[in-house]
This record gives structure tokens, C-alpha cells and sequence, in this order.
């Protein structure tokens, strides 16, 4: 059983349809790379999978529960689901450590001394141990994305969703990013990950999945579609990447 | 000017000076906190997506900003009577007060909250928190760290036009002031005293808030540290 299902998923924002039809199936532990042009609908299909837009048509199914707008749902929905945005969106006026145990203890329930614990575990596993008293503005780009993504691996998400997490910054700093991520998928994490780092979609996907005016216009392991793309748009898409 | 001034006509009150210049941080301490936290509801309010609550509260707002201090108290205290609710010149003056100050609270409070982006509440919720959790703890923070200069300025202020309570004879400064003054005849002397202490007072409110800010926000100590 797939752990995230997409069925005949539509989205719309008034006139303009931005998802259409989508199906795709997530099994566990595998990564898949959703590629495309800018405004294919990549975002916006990440953003349905953990309840951030609402769908018009369609049904998500997350490791077992429908996604539904309603806030007891989604609540229990985002405590399985792990996103990490393009913009780290980490709380400025709190603490790394707060910032990582801030969920762990108004979610979970989780006294400080067992926040700090695993906030300390976290913090290690993307290499910023040392950090954790800092606020994010006294952090790099890379450092402030790391801490976005041990906050969320702090819940022990069963899935995790990136949405360009290293568009925003320097090649040096994407790095580090991509590093962490790599070391993820390598322990078993389910990621669904938008990007335009071929090389690395290359490298760590299992499945890739190109979207192209708002639609699955292609999907495969990247051994065979970045050898040879079936459709003309995936081959155009894959030279202007990579120029 | 042959004026001499003859302070030792108002330090013979001084237990009294003493007493109004307590009472004076007091009913503005009150009408900080019990303000703030109308500000705080007004400025959700103002942000609601209930087209009642969000009139309400734009029309308090709108109504507070555009008539004098000293009518609102009137109304409380020559007005409320009028529908059975009878309260103290002290009790009207520090209704007044919160009722001011809560309507520029709101403003300033609604002002920091626009201010927060909207992809920290998607961030927040994101990780389980519930919409109240994220506005608590995410969005109000931030707003009131960001704002916070502000409504020191409008506390201050509020408290300098405590003085109007006077008025209606409520115990604060001003009032004892008056009451100094119809005693020994020495307005010169008596209201000099008078501001001199509104001036000190100034400088104990603004080192207090600092003093809460330390606490409320450790962020901005944090960084002017590093
Ligand atoms: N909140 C919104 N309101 C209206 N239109 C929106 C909204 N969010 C996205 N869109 C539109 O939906 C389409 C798809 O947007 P989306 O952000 O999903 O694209 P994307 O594939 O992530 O693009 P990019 O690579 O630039 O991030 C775009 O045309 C965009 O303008
Ligand atoms: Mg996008």
C-alpha cells in the first residue's frame, strides 16, 4: 500500500485550473522528484498533500487517513506529514532549540527536558549540534534550511515533503542541504521533493515525475527518463535545465 | 518679574505628591495591562473574517480616535449613572482610561499582527499546531516584540493624559495637585512640582518596559549581546 495516494486530484484557483487530474502513488521509503517549469503546479500539489490547499475534486489519502479540511483532521494529518519551504520560514523570535521543540511541546505534549533530547538528536543529525542556542538571523542561509528540516524531523514524520529547499541559495550553502537530504533518503525516509537540481534528482530519486501544465506528463525511475524521455516537453525541459 | 518661587509651600504636601504620584502609576499600570489585552482582541477582531465583529471593533476604534479623552470620561462618570451603573471618580477614570487606550492598543497591535507573514502561520500549523497555538505563540509574539516601542509610546502618553481624570476628582497626581494648590495658593510653585514629577514618572515607566521587554522578548538581548 502506497503510503500517499493521489487520486483524481483537481485544484483551481477561480478560473485558473492549476492541477488537473492528478493521480500518483507514494510507496514508503522511496523518493520521488517532481520536476517542471516554473508554474506547472508543483507547489501547489505538495501543498494539497498536507491540507495547505484545499482540492476541488479528487481524493489524497495519507498513510491511511483522507485529507480533509476540517481542523482535527488536518492537525493529526501534519504531525505524520513533514514540509520544509523554499523560504525556511523558521520563527525569528524564537530560539533554534524553541523553534525545534516548539511542536514537541504544545503538540505532543512533551516536557523540556524530552524536547531537549530530541532537539539535541535533530540539531546533530543535520550537523548543527552547536547552534542550538542561536536565533535563525544569527544563521546562514544553509544553516537556517538545516534547522527547517530538523524542526520538522523532530515530529517523526512518516513522509516528508520539500519544496525547493535550496532554490534560495548559494551553490556552497545548497550543499550542506542537499547532503542532509541525501542522508534522509538513505535511512528509509519517504520524501517527495520538488527541485530543479537534476544532478541530485538523478542521484537520490526513485521515481521522478514531470509536471507540465498542470498534469502528470511523465514519470519513471530517473535511469530511464533522463536517458530517454518519452514526450518532446520532458526533453526540452531536461536541455534547458541542465544549459 | 519679581516672582520668588517658595517650593517648601508644596513639600509640605509631600506625602500627599507622594500618595497622587503612586496612584498615578497605578491607574496607568491598569489601564496598560487591561488596554493591551483589548488591543489584543480588538486587533483580532479587526482581523476577523466575521464581518460583525470586525465593524464592532472598527467603529470602537474609529469612534475613540475621534472624540476627547475627557468626553469619554464624562460619559462614564456623569453618563453611566444614567442607566443604573453609578461609579467612583476613581472606577470612571480607569474605565476611561482602558477604553482609550485599548483603541490605540488595537491599531498598534493589529498594525504588528498584518505585519507577520502569512507563511509563519502555514509554518506553524504545518508541524500540528492549532490556529489559536500558532497565533499565540508565532503570530502575537512577534507582532507585540515588533510593536513593542510603539505601545511604550502610547502607555506614556496615555499616562501623561491620566492627568485629565483630575476632572472628575479621581485620586491621582493632577487632582492632588488642585487640591495642594487651592490650599496654599501656590499654583506656580505647586504645578512645577507637578510636571517635574510627571517627567520622573516618565522615566520609571520607560525603565520598567525595558525592564519586561528583557523578558517578553530575549531575542533582541540575545542579539545585542552577540
Ligand atoms: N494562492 C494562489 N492564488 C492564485 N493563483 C495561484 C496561487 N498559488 C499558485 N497559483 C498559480 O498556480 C499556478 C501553479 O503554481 P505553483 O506555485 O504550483 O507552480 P510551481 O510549479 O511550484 O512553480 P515554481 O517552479 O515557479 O515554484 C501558477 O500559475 C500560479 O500563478
Ligand atoms: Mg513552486
Amino acid at each position: 500500500m502506497a503510503i500517499v495516494n493521489l487520486s483524481g486530484v483537481r485544484k483551481s484557483y477561480g478560473s485558473l485550473s492549476v492541477l488537473k487530474d492528478v493521480s500518483l502513488a507514494v510507496e514508503r521509503g522511496t523518493v520521488v522528484a517532481l520536476v517542471g517549469r516554473s508554474g506547472s503546479g508543483k507547489s501547489t500539489l505538495l501543498r494539497c498533500i498536507n491540507g495547505l490547499e484545499r482540492i476541488n475534486a479528487g481524493e489524497i489519502v495519507v498513510d491511511g487517513r483522507r485529507v480533509e479540511q476540517n481542523e482535527a483532521t488536518l492537525r493529526a494529518l501534519r504531525q505524520e506529514i513533514g514540509i520544509v519551504f523554499q523560504s525556511y520560514n523558521l520563527f525569528p523570535h524564537l530560539t533554534v532549540e524553541r523553534n525545534v521543540t516548539l511542536a514537541l511541546s504544545l503538540v505532543k505534549k512533551m516536557s523540556t527536558a524530552e524536547g531537549h533530547a530530541i532537539a539535541e538528536r535533530v540539531l546533530n543529525q543535520v550537523g548543527l549540534g552547536d547552534k542550538i542556542g542561536a536565533y535563525p538571523e544569527q544563521l546562514s542561509g544553509g544553516q537556517q534550511q538545516r534547522v527547517a528540516i530538523a524542526r520538522s524531523l523532530a515530529m517523526s514524520p512518516k513522509v516528508m515533503l520539500f519544496d525547493e529547499v535550496t532554490s534560495a541559495l548559494d551553490p556552497e550553502l545548497k550543499e550542506e542541504v542537499l547532503r542532509v537530504m541525501e542522508g534522509l533518503a538513505r535511512e528509509g525516509m519517504t520524501m517527495i521533493l520538488v527541485t530543479h537540481e537534476m544532478d541530485f534528482a538523478r542521484r537520490v530519486a526513485n521515481e521522478v515525475v514531470f509536471m507540465h501544465q498542470g498534469k502528470i506528463h511523465e514519470q519513471g525511475p530517473p535511469s530511464r527518463l533522463f536517458v530517454e524521455p518519452a514526450t518532446p516537453e520532458f526533453r526540452q525541459f531536461i536541455s534547458s535545465a541542465i544549459n | 518679574m519679581g516672582y520668588t518661587f517658595q517650593f517648601g509651600e508644596v513639600f509640605r504636601y509631600w506625602p500627599l505628591l507622594v500618595e497622587g504620584a503612586i496612584n498615578t502609576l497605578l491607574f496607568s499600570a491598569i489601564a496598560m495591562a487591561a488596554g493591551l489585552a483589548v488591543g489584543i482582541g480588538g486587533a483580532v477582531c479587526r482581523n476577523s473574517s466575521n464581518r460583525a465583529l470586525r465593524a464592532v471593533a472598527g467603529g470602537y476604534v474609529e469612534i475613540v480616535r475621534n472624540t476627547p479623552l475627557l468626553v469619554q470620561l464624562f460619559l462614564f462618570y456623569f453618563g453611566l449613572p444614567a442607566t443604573g451603573l453609578r461609579l467612583s471618580a476613581t472606577e470612571a477614570a480607569i474605565l476611561a482610561l482602558i477604553f482609550n487606550t485599548g483603541a490605540y492598543s488595537t491599531e498598534i497591535v493589529r498594525a504588528g499582527i498584518e505585519n507577520v507573514h502569512r507563511s509563519q502561520v502555514e509554518a506553524a500549523t504545518s508541524l500540528g499546531l492549532s490556529r489559536t497555538q500558532a497565533f499565540l505563540h508565532v503570530v502575537l509574539l512577534q507582532a507585540l516584540e515588533r510593536v513593542y516601542p510603539a505601545l511604550v509610546s502610547q502607555f506614556i502618553l496615555m499616562m501623561l493624559a491620566s492627568s485629565i481624570v483630575s476632572a472628575v476628582g479621581a485620586e491621582e497626581l493632577t487632582a492632588y495637585g488642585n487640591r495642594i494648590q487651592s490650599e496654599n495658593f501656590r499654583s506656580m510653585e505647586v504645578y512645577f512640582v507637578c510636571g517635574a514629577v510627571y517627567l520622573g514618572l516618565t522615566y520609571v515607566m520607560r525603565f520598567v518596559l525595558a525592564f519586561l521587554a528583557r523578558f517578553l522578548f530575549p531575542r533582541r538581548r540575545a542579539l545585542a549581546r552577540a
